[in-house]
């Protein structure tokens, strides 16, 4: 497995008590898979996206191990992350876009950046200005300002600066989330270029959208209130979801060709539960129209079939 | 500082944060309290203020002194004995007194001219800012005319045809003059606020103008606007303790500023009347600085960014 | 009804206001009562100018809004209250929508201050009671509350409530899903599709096309200002003839199809005998930046179904960005 996640659990620290925001995530990611990680706001896929490559100062790590390509990433440890940080795990963060440093030139913040690793920017140019052609823009790019250049190619740009070390593990955050549906389009095939050329070993995408995945992604892990619900293949997810949550989710999704008129969709009830005194049991009981006596203890994450993993007791057959 | 919108302030708290926690009441006047005692800058401030308005409110009560009178021994040193605390003058004027009556006026002007140019300031800055427009413009070049007039030339031909002038001259010299950096931050202000939706929607409740900067615009910015009245008071009592200092203050009364002044004409470093210039000079000091550190202590208070865990 | 009559939308732009912007041209469409509009565009595309101008929070440079009948920019002064009794609207982003340092009911009690000020209290409890549960809330959750305190759906709802307060025409509904999960998402849209089949006319402003294609029963595409395409909904998803239109079509992402397959799909499209059906109706009607007054911007391919000029200017279509 080239990514090997086990048992994770990362809350926040505020003045009212821990939020358990990501409380115990076990799943892998193999070579060569983009593994889409979906889930409403407040799920926990940004902590999880983030605990990988850097604890901020509100999050504290609790519990778990994160293996990438054989090694323990010691996440907890700012400073010892910072060999793994962009070389090895790489980032695409939520606003990458206005990330860029305003008063530098694009060329000139990617110097420092790779010169700052102890890469030379001189040798790694030819192949920065590949890749620049592969995502479509022009090599002059390099001399603009970021504020010349428009939504969609800064986020192209951005992901080429982010995989320019060739990392084994890219993670990227709602990258689509803020484009027009042309440049989605875009964007989201770049992504897939990327792994086809090697650039990268395996992908995480963090998206709500899960129309977008069902383009891209290999599999998707889904998730609920901290939890990890459902993780399967993208057809098996779409087509034969297992997890009550997931099933709901998805029909809900309104798409081209679905009318109002012709099949009312219908959304979830409620919302997600306080995850500063989170529920005990399923923490999906209490919107779950399956629910029953059992998911007072709650369910673990478990492979129902093969490369199929659950966290239902329904789903798991033992309903009885 | 600035207003954030709570959209901003929930993307940077992350998804979890500002939907569950806040501090243990969901009303801002019960997390003010909270955070307020809690912050030492605050606290500290607050307790010197309150020292020194109780030295300008009952001081001229217990000492009942006039404070130009020059009834004691000249150059006395200050002493335990009621009447004494501060010593005499080279005149023998008590310093006490004067320290004490000082004060109240420093805080007089500090109070008549901070707010007098906070309103000028606020009714500037919301209309400029609201309005956008023509009336921008002309609200804005009448604010870079004020800005660029040399107060100080202005003051000295003024003075030299008004003869006598009071307390009251002074504290609307300065709140005439001072409000231009109010009114452009106001005017900042109001402009990032204007677009935001809440706006719209007060407008198509059928609000007026004038009704929305007061309700929604005015409301919202409260806590800048009593920060940037505590700096307007700051620097009225400054700027009116330098004027004094170089003899371009009231004609009459005394003041901290005056006092000074006083203090260097008669040579009081070379005889040695510490006792003279220093109460002036700390009270200055302390009253100015105390408000500053409040300054940046409700800024946390307000702002959560700014707080540290 | 809400009608459009070649409205357009000038900014003035240039050092010294010497060059103008078109963020709107010449665009025309009615919304009846009972019925979903949706105006779908990217950014950049007018489409929350033309909400905004429908709105009265941006004065119309030229064309005619009306509103059964009278023309919407004659209306001035006290008159404009009566407007919004007829005509509101709801915006993107719920948190922003809400005073922060007010409870969020204020929102009803502006509107009780402005239009019904001689209501008793009960009387006014009762209505808010049923306006709230009309959209599918609890009072008892969402009453009293800070907007902080409440979820963005939730916001949502309550500013539709507030809108069916009054007598409410037609409601221009402004990205008002964007910001809301996917859970939620549908529960606002199926309420404004009940509010529709009980006769409210809805401007459903939004750049998603599943969500436009759900809900409504016209649609029209603008781009850069501009009404490429136009018409029953089924009949212009179905089949989009527009470049940009079938550009959006086959960009969106599905859950069922691959992009491949979508493209794939699109039927090739109708080519007239100079390429662009519009200029095939219309030979003598260039492109000139200011069609007059009679100059026609659209032309019927079938019925229920318009379609503009093909010409995308200059950049190809597929060359995003």
């Amino acid at each position: 497995m080239s990514l090997q996640v086990t048992d994770l659990r990362v809350y926040y620290r505020t003045l009212a008590g821990d939020v358990k925001a990501l409380d115990g995530a076990t799943f892998g990611i193999a070579d060569k898979e983009i593994m889409g990680l979906a889930g409403e706001s407040g799920c926990g896929k940004s902590t999880l996206g983030n605990s990988l490559i850097r604890l901020d100062g509100r999050m504290k790590y609790v519990a778990g191990s994160v293996n990438l390509d054989g090694t323990d990433l010691p996440i907890w440890d700012s400073d010892e992350m910072v060999h793994y940080r962009y070389m090895e795990v790489s980032v695409v963060p939520q606003y990458a876009m206005s990330a860029m440093n305003p008063t530098r030139k694009i060329g000139k913040m990617v110097s420092e950046l790779v010169e700052s690793r102890g890469v030379s920017y001189k040798e790694i140019r030819p192949e920065f200005e590949r890749r620049i052609d592969l995502v479509g823009l022009r090599r002059d790019v390099t001399d603009r300002y970021p504020i010349e250049l428009s939504g969609g190619m800064k986020q192209r740009m951005v992901m080429v600066i982010s995989t320019l070390m060739d990392p084994s593990l890219l993670i990227t955050d709602e990258i689509t989330s803020a484009l027009d549906v042309s440049t989605q389009r875009a964007v989201a095939e770049t992504l897939v270029s990327f792994r086809d050329h090697g650039f990268v070993k395996s992908m995480m995408v963090i998206t709500h959208d899960m129309s977008i995945l069902y383009q891209i992604a290999d599999s998707i892990l889904v998730m609920y209130a901290g939890k990890l619900a459902e993780k399967a293949t993208t057809e098996v997810i779409i087509g034969r979801p297992l997890h009550p949550y997931t099933r709901m989710l998805v029909s809900s999704l309104p798409e081209v060709g679905v009318r109002y008129a012709d099949k009312k969709l219908t959304g979830i009830p409620g919302g997600p539960p306080s995850l500063l005194h989170p529920p005990t049991g399923c923490r999906f009981r209490a919107r779950c129209p399956l629910a029953f006596a059992k998911c007072e203890q709650e369910p673990p994450f478990v492979e129902v079939e093969p490369g199929h993993w659950a966290a239902c007791w329904k789903a798991t057959g033992s309903d009885a | 500082m600035s207003a954030t919108s709570p959209a901003e302030a929930r993307e940077s708290a992350g998804p979890i944060i500002s939907h569950q926690v806040a501090a243990p009441e969901g009303k801002p006047r019960g997390e003010f309290l909270f955070f307020a005692l809690r912050s030492k800058k605050f606290m500290l401030s607050v307790v010197i203020l309150a020292v020194l308005a109780v030295v300008a409110i009952f001081g001229p009560i217990i000492d009942s002194t006039d404070p130009v009178a020059q009834n004691g021994l000249p150059m006395q040193q200050p002493t335990l004995d009621p009447g004494n605390w501060f010593g005499t003058t080279y005149f023998g004027e008590d310093v006490f007194a004067q320290f004490a009556n000082g004060l109240r006026a420093s805080f007089f002007v500090g109070f008549l001219g901070g707010g007098l140019a906070a309103v000028i300031g606020m009714t500037v800055g919301f209309v400029a800012g609201y309005r956008g427009g023509w009336v921008d413009e002309a609200l804005n070049m009448i604010t870079n005319v004020f800005l660029v007039i040399p107060t100080l030339a202005v003051l000295l031909v003024i003075t030299s045809y008004l003869q006598a002038r009071g307390v009251m001259f002074e504290a609307v010299f300065i709140g005439a003059t001072s409000w231009p950096w109010a009114a452009r931050a106001i005017r900042a202000q109001t402009f990032s606020l204007r677009s935001r939706e809440f706006i719209d929607l007060a407008k198509l409740s059928g609000r007026g103008s004038r009704q929305i900067i007061v309700s929604e615009i005015a409301s919202n910015m409260s806590s800048y606007l009593l920060l940037t009245f505590i700096l307007l008071f700051g620097g009225a009592i400054l700027i009116a303790a330098s004027l004094d200092f170089i003899g371009l203050g009231p004609t009459g009364g005394i003041s901290l500023g005056l006092m000074m002044y006083n203090a260097v004409t008669w040579a009081a470093l070379q005889l040695g009347i510490w006792w003279w210039f220093i109460p002036p000079g700390v009270g200055i000091m302390a009253t100015v600085g105390a408000l500053y550190v409040m300054n940046v202590g409700l800024d946390e208070i307000f702002n959560p960014k700014l707080r540290t865990m | 009804m809400l009608s459009l009559n070649r409205v357009s939308k000038v900014y003035k732009t240039g050092t010294f206001g010497g060059k103008e912007l078109l963020a709107v041209r010449d665009v025309s469409f009615d919304v009846n009562g009972g019925e979903v509009v949706s105006l779908i565009g990217e950014s950049g595309s007018g489409k929350t100018t033309v909400g905004k101008m429908i709105l009265k929070l941006i004065e119309i440079s030229r064309g005619t809004i009306t509103l059964d009948g009278q023309d919407i920019s004659q209306i001035h002064g006290g008159d404009v209250k009566s407007y919004y009794r007829q005509v509101q609207g709801v915006f993107q982003d719920p948190f922003s929508s809400y005073n922060p340092i007010f409870k969020a009911d204020r929102v009803f009690a502006m509107i009780r201050g402005a239009y019904f000020p001689d209501v008793p209290a009960s009387e006014w409890a009762d209505k808010l009671d049923a306006a709230l549960r009309s959209v599918t809330l609890d009072p008892g959750q969402v009453l009293n509350k800070y907007p902080h305190q409440l979820s963005g759906g939730q916001l949502q709802r309550l500013l539709v409530a507030r809108a069916l307060l009054l007598d409410l025409k037609i409601l221009v509904a402004d990205e008002i899903i964007s910001m809301l999960d996917a859970s939620t998402r549908i529960d606002v849209l199926n309420l404004l599709a009940d509010l529709q089949t009980r006769g409210m006319g809805i401007l459903f402003i939004t750049h998603d096309l599943s969500l436009g294609n759900y809900i409504s029963q016209k649609t029209v595409i603008l781009r850069r200002g501009v009404i490429v395409e136009m018409g029953d909904t089924e009949k212009v998803f179905g089949h989009p003839t527009h470049p940009y239109t079938r550009l959006l079509v086959s960009s969106v992402p599905q859950l069922h199809k691959k992009w491949a397959e979508i493209e794939a799909e699109l039927s090739a499209p109708i080519a007239g005998k100079g390429g662009c059906p519009f200029h095939d109706a219309y030979p003598l009607a260039g492109r000139s930046p200011e069609p007059s007054a009679d100059e026609p911007t659209l032309v019927k391919i079938e019925d229920d179904h318009f379609v503009g000029c093909f010409e995308l200017e200059s950049e190809k279509a597929q060359q995003v960005a």
